[in-house]
């Protein structure tokens, strides 16, 4: 029993030396020429352009659900017109970056993980190598690139497409105007509250790009083995991503400690 | 024994060497102490039965594996001691067709073609497309340009392979299992093309296969490899006459592949 679980441990600290090491080499490759633009792009375009639909309904949904919660909660206390800048909070400082990193993570990391994955069983990826090209800075280095600027882009989509469901949900119960609604939600904000969350997805796109691929790149075992990488990249890198907020959150709250409530 | 084989050794000049070369994965042990060298503009077939280390020899000479101990000289440089970019260099003078073909399912065949030569040269894309369209109908597959790999058969997207390996215009081969899963007339039709390589391009070729028929029509000469051991080493000849009685025992066998 104690040789298996210390035989655990020692494969568990194995894997993250080695994601470790990899995500390393990526941060590192990625000011190293060449740097594959047009790969990018294209990487860009899969992740971010066609995440938006999926951002944009979930904010609209996440946003009028709040709206309720909030105006539930706030009448008890006469602040009603309080609405709008705590919903804006709520997302932009919180609920907004978290849930654009776990819908991606799961939209794109099982992905990067079933796609990387299948291209390694196929020999893809030793073709790439012999074919002269560099196969981690073309294939795993811009999609963390692309993960990482796309990442904040859909973050202040769903912030916007939060706000937006907000509006709608509170307009059909008070009929409040939509120069009033968005004027007392960004009134309510300051630079501090919404630039650090939205940084700091910068990081949650490093997390799923890397991990995502570190589990696609190294896969083994044929068809089971992409499945597995592509399950595991999704449960791993949102794992990762929430643990990850705990400590980004104390970090702006250090940082920058107007932002706490 | 062909013209060019005996001009590669009378020159003395060896493409490839393997120096008591050994490769273990965990404790599977895939190749032990194997020796070989393969004279340039010649053809090399290794024989061999499943899992026997044939398609990791590949790998070691293309650097896409490293040795456990030993070397592997490909052109005169230790290809496990090369630099990113020296390797680089190294692999753009070798072509290597996988056993799967590995063609980028994302892409186009004509695209897969074209891929190295969009990479490495400054060519405009009109005469990439002209020299990829060009090696598409030296394999047969002039009319699949624009078919995706996913819609080829297994033949052809051998072929469309064989035809990306092309492209960079190699002096070095490597080809993995031309014939498995393939008709005989096809198989034939890959060997023709096999040969055609190495009599009008003057490159050397390195072979892995299990089909002896084959084997008997490309090599000029051979190397048995069981367990990751060298068993037997010569001309298709000297191997009939090999005193293992495995390699007899392959040497002498109708199998198809």
């Amino acid at each position: 029993m104690l040789v298996r679980t210390v035989a655990a441990a020692e494969d568990a600290i194995e894997w993250f030396g080695g994601l470790s090491l990899f995500t390393g080499r990526a941060v590192r490759e990625l000011f190293r020429r060449p740097f594959e633009f047009t790969e990018v792009l294209k990487q860009v375009f899969e992740i971010g352009w066609r995440s938006a639909p999926l951002i944009i309904l979930s904010g609209l949904a996440v946003g009028a659900v709040l709206s309720m919660h909030t105006r539930s909660t706030l009448e008890r206390f006469g602040a009603v017109s309080m609405i709008p800048t705590a919903l804006a909070f709520a997302l932009v400082t919180e609920t907004g970056p978290l849930i654009t990193g776990l819908l991606v993570s799961g939209r794109v990391g099982a992905g990067i993980g079933a796609e990387l994955g299948g291209m390694r069983v196929t020999e893809q990826i030793d073709a790439l190598d012999s074919l002269a090209v560099d196969s981690f800075k073309y294939l795993v280095v811009t999609r963390v690139m692309a993960c990482i600027i796309a990442l904040p882009l859909l973050t202040v989509l769903m912030n916007l497409s939060g706000l937006l469901g907000g509006y709608l949900a509170e307009a059909v119960v008070s009929g409040a105007s939509f120069t009033f609604y968005f004027r007392s939600a960004f009134n309510g904000l300051a630079f501090s509250n919404y630039i650090p969350p939205t940084i700091k997805t910068v990081v949650f796109g490093l997390i799923i790009g890397s991990t995502s691929a570190y589990l696609g790149y190294n896969a083994t075992g044929g068809a089971e083995g992409v499945g597995r990488a592509s399950t595991q990249s999704v449960v791993l890198s949102s794992i990762f991503l929430i643990v990850c907020n705990v400590i980004l959150v104390k970090c702006i709250f250090f940082l920058f400690p107007g932002t706490a409530l | 024994m062909t013209e060019e084989l005996e001009a590669g050794r009378k020159s003395g000049k060896c493409a490839i060497e393997f120096a008591s070369v050994s490769k273990a994965f965990g404790s599977r042990v895939v190749l032990k102490d194997v020796s070989f060298s393969v004279a340039e503009g010649t053809t090399y077939v290794l024989l061999g039965r499943s899992g026997a280390g044939k398609s990791v020899t590949l790998k070691l000479i293309d650097g896409l594996l490293k040795a456990d101990s030993g070397t592997v000289t490909v052109n005169g440089e230790d290809i496990a001691a090369l630099e990113h970019r020296a390797l680089a260099q190294s692999r753009k003078r070798i072509g290597y067709l996988f056993q799967s073909a590995a063609l980028f399912d994302s892409i186009s065949v004509g695209e897969n073609v074209a891929f190295p030569l969009r990479r490495h040269t400054k060519k405009p894309d009109a005469e990439i497309r002209s020299q990829a369209q060009g090696l598409l109908e030296q394999v047969g597959l002039g009319k699949e340009y624009d078919s995706m790999p996913g819609d080829l058969s297994g033949g052809m997207r051998k072929r469309a392979g064989l035809a990306r390996a092309l492209a960079v215009e190699p002096s070095l081969l490597l080809v993995d299992e031309p014939s498995a899963g393939l008709d005989p007339v096809t198989s034939t039709e890959i060997d023709e093309l096999l040969i055609d390589i190495k009599t009008n391009r003057h490159a050397t070729l390195v072979v892995v296969t299990h089909n002896i028929q084959s084997a008997r029509r490309i090599a000029d000469r051979m190397a048995f490899i069981d367990e990751g051991r060298l068993l037997a080493e010569g001309t298709v000849k000297e191997l009939e006459h090999s005193e293992h009685e495995l390699v007899q025992a392959f040497m002498n066998s109708h199998m198809g592949g």
